[in-house]
């Protein structure tokens, strides 16, 4: 029982940090730029599949695969931002997700139609297993705890620490007293989508090492996992974010263990989510962080 | 099916009555009071399922399982109206999001209620696989009956659905035609363009917010509803989210503040989305069918980006009441 619960943690800890570094991305684009991305899955699922190019198809090992497929993955995510969502800036949140949700069904249906609507896996050896007493780790695990543990403090750090960081969070807080300040609100926009794009490329091939398996649709099922980080961390906070998604991996799994009255059933982890989502907005609707600004 | 198939173009003008009342619903919500649903599929299936749930499982009668259906939706409202409507719009739209996520989740995972996913076919078991639609098709049956004294001859089953859903699609778009330019049509207008000002004349914002929620969610479900019964054994994957962005590219289509062009809006993209599948010519031959039901969605998104970069006031609508401005 306990071991499971180690287990669970482990899991916990890397759908959490999935979740922090996707919901950072979202909830800055969102804060800064007033646009929720309905593409955001998809810059997932692109990651995923570059992933799988570069690791099967190319042989690089996970490690190099990950930074490849969160390069590429930025560069999507500025390519959309200076050629669609850039020019089309001011239309209003409504109108601009619109235009996400159109970007989200062509990246979505275009990895549909190129990889084929099969199951993949990433090249990972399913059989060695990491045996350390309490808690038994994959290779892909493994490859996926590091780099939650080198990315997470690193984030944190950039984001509390460089004028970059601070800057953005300036921005996504007050745009027009950051403006004031002297910040060039324009080039902000354009390295926040590549920061979203890095980090969603990062939880993309995150997710493709966790689940074992994935096919196109593996972004859209996190999406809304993603906008209920953004939600549980107050909209355009980045800690917040960052907070809220380990939280949220953390309770989703856990949840499952059987130490709590036997334990939710896993296919109801995502129900949790949505009622945690329903219960906070009821309670704390500004978010675990975020400021109240109700109306 | 060919091109000039009657049977095809029957189809199509029942998709399109479908379509229209579930574009219908979404308007009252965003296009009159503002509020951005990106979740309107839920409320169509939870009426869907509610509905099918209480015909299959405990023998209600078609019409009352609907109206139970549609108070599912309802419910639905205020589950997702409570929390949401006082803040900021972004988290009615991601409430809304996830409710529509939640509820195709719920659908596929509780097999023991839904039939999984499989649908409403595992719920009946094959033995009771024909009542389902027992009380649809009777409906249906009685209705070509009382029309043949009309008609000549009894029409055909398809004609009367395509006659039923049209008359309700036309009901409700009258009926809102009225709403939009009754008093409360005017409130909520006001809502869309400033609430803090329509607070400020003593009006209830979250009560008339609530209203317009509740509205759209009763015609979502009708929608849900009708679409089940003409697909007749539905499962959750007939309640994709796409069907939500189905709803704005009519709305779109046919002009984000035109409430008559709604049916212009559905009919063309029924028929852009029913015909995508003649497009077997050359070069689009070259993909094979699996993939060309991709590229159909492919073409849906790159039609909704093309129309909010390019007119996003839709076909027909009005630049200056553009609420997409704000």
């Amino acid at each position: 029982m306990w071991q499971q619960l180690a287990q669970l943690i482990v899991n916990g800890v890397i759908t959490g940090t999935i979740l922090a570094l996707t919901g950072v991305g979202a909830t800055l684009v969102f804060g800064i730029q007033r646009i929720a991305n309905f593409a955001h899955g998809e810059y997932l699922t692109f990651a995923a599949y570059l992933g799988l190019i570069l690791n099967s198809a190319l042989g690089l090992d996970l490690l190099s695969a990950t930074l490849g497929a969160m390069l590429g993955t930025a560069a999507l995510a500025v390519a959309l931002h200076l050629l669609v969502l850039k020019p089309l800036r001011g239309r209003g949140l409504v109108a601009m997700s619109l235009v996400t949700v159109g970007l989200g069904l062509m990246l979505r249906d275009a990895v549909f139609i190129l990889a084929g609507p099969q199951i993949r896996q990433l090249r990972i050896d399913e059989t060695v297993v990491y045996d350390l007493r309490l808690v038994r780790i994959s290779p892909g695990q493994a490859v996926a705890v590091a780099i939650t543990l080198v990315v997470a403090p690193s984030l944190a750090l950039f984001l509390a620490r460089t004028p970059l960081g601070k800057a953005m969070r300036a921005v996504a807080d007050n745009r027009a007293l950051a403006e004031i300040s002297g910040i060039d609100v324009d080039r902000i926009g354009t390295y926040v989508w590549l920061l979203a794009g890095g980090l969603a490329g990062i939880g993309g091939v995150l997710f493709a090492v966790v689940q074992g398996s994935f096919d196109p649709t593996l972004g859209f099922q996190v999406l809304f996992l993603i906008f209920t980080t953004v939600v549980l961390g107050g909209i355009g906070s980045a800690y917040g974010a960052l907070v809220g998604g380990f939280v949220l991996g953390l309770v989703m799994e856990v949840s499952t263990w059987s130490g709590f009255a036997g334990g939710l059933e896993a296919r109801f982890k995502p129900v949790l989510a949505f009622v945690a989502l329903i219960l906070l907005l009821l309670y704390r609707p500004q978010g675990l962080f975020g400021k109240a600004r109700v109306l | 099916m060919g091109f000039f198939n009657p049977a095809f173009w029957m189809y199509v003008c029942v998709i399109t009555g479908i379509y229209t009342i579930m574009a219908l619903g979404l308007y009252v919500q965003f296009s009159l009071a503002g509020l951005p649903n990106f979740g309107h599929v839920a409320f169509m299936a939870v009426a869907a399922y509610a509905m099918a749930i209480l015909v299959i499982r405990y023998e209600v009668p078609l019409i009352a399982a609907s109206f139970a259906g549609v108070a599912a939706a309802i419910a639905l409202a205020f589950l997702l109206g409570i929390p949401t409507l006082r803040l900021r719009s972004d988290y009615l739209a991601i409430a809304t999001v996830a409710a529509g996520e939640i509820v195709r989740y719920l659908a596929m995972n509780l097999p023991d209620i839904t039939g999984g996913p499989v649908g409403s076919m595992a719920m009946l078991g094959p033995t009771r696989l024909a009542m389902y639609n027992n009380g649809w098709q009777e409906m249906l049956d009685s209705l070509r009956n009382s029309l043949a004294p009309l008609w000549g001859a009894a029409p055909s089953r398809d004609a009367v659905t395509a006659l039923l859903v049209w008359g309700m699609a036309i009901l409700l778009l009258a009926l809102l035609w009225r709403l939009e330019a009754s008093p409360w049509g005017r409130v909520q207008k006001g809502i869309r363009e400033d609430d803090i000002a329509v607070a400020a004349i003593g009006k209830n914002v979250v009560a008339f917010k609530m209203q317009a929620l509740i509205l759209g969610a009763v015609m979502g479900g009708v929608a849900g509803i009708l679409l089940a019964l003409q697909i007749g054994v539905f499962s959750p994957d007939d309640y994709q989210p796409t069907l939500t962005f189905y709803a704005y590219l009519i709305l779109i289509l046919g002009g984000m503040n035109r409430v008559w062009a709604i049916p212009i809006g559905a009919a063309l993209f029924s028929l852009l989305y029913s015909g995508t599948r003649f497009l077997n010519f050359f070069p689009l031959s070259l993909f094979d069918s699996g993939s060309r039901a991709f590229l159909r969605l492919f073409l849906v998104g790159l039609l909704l980006v093309l129309f909010m970069a390019l007119r996003p006031q839709g076909l027909m609508g009005s630049r200056r009441e553009l609420l997409l401005e704000k």
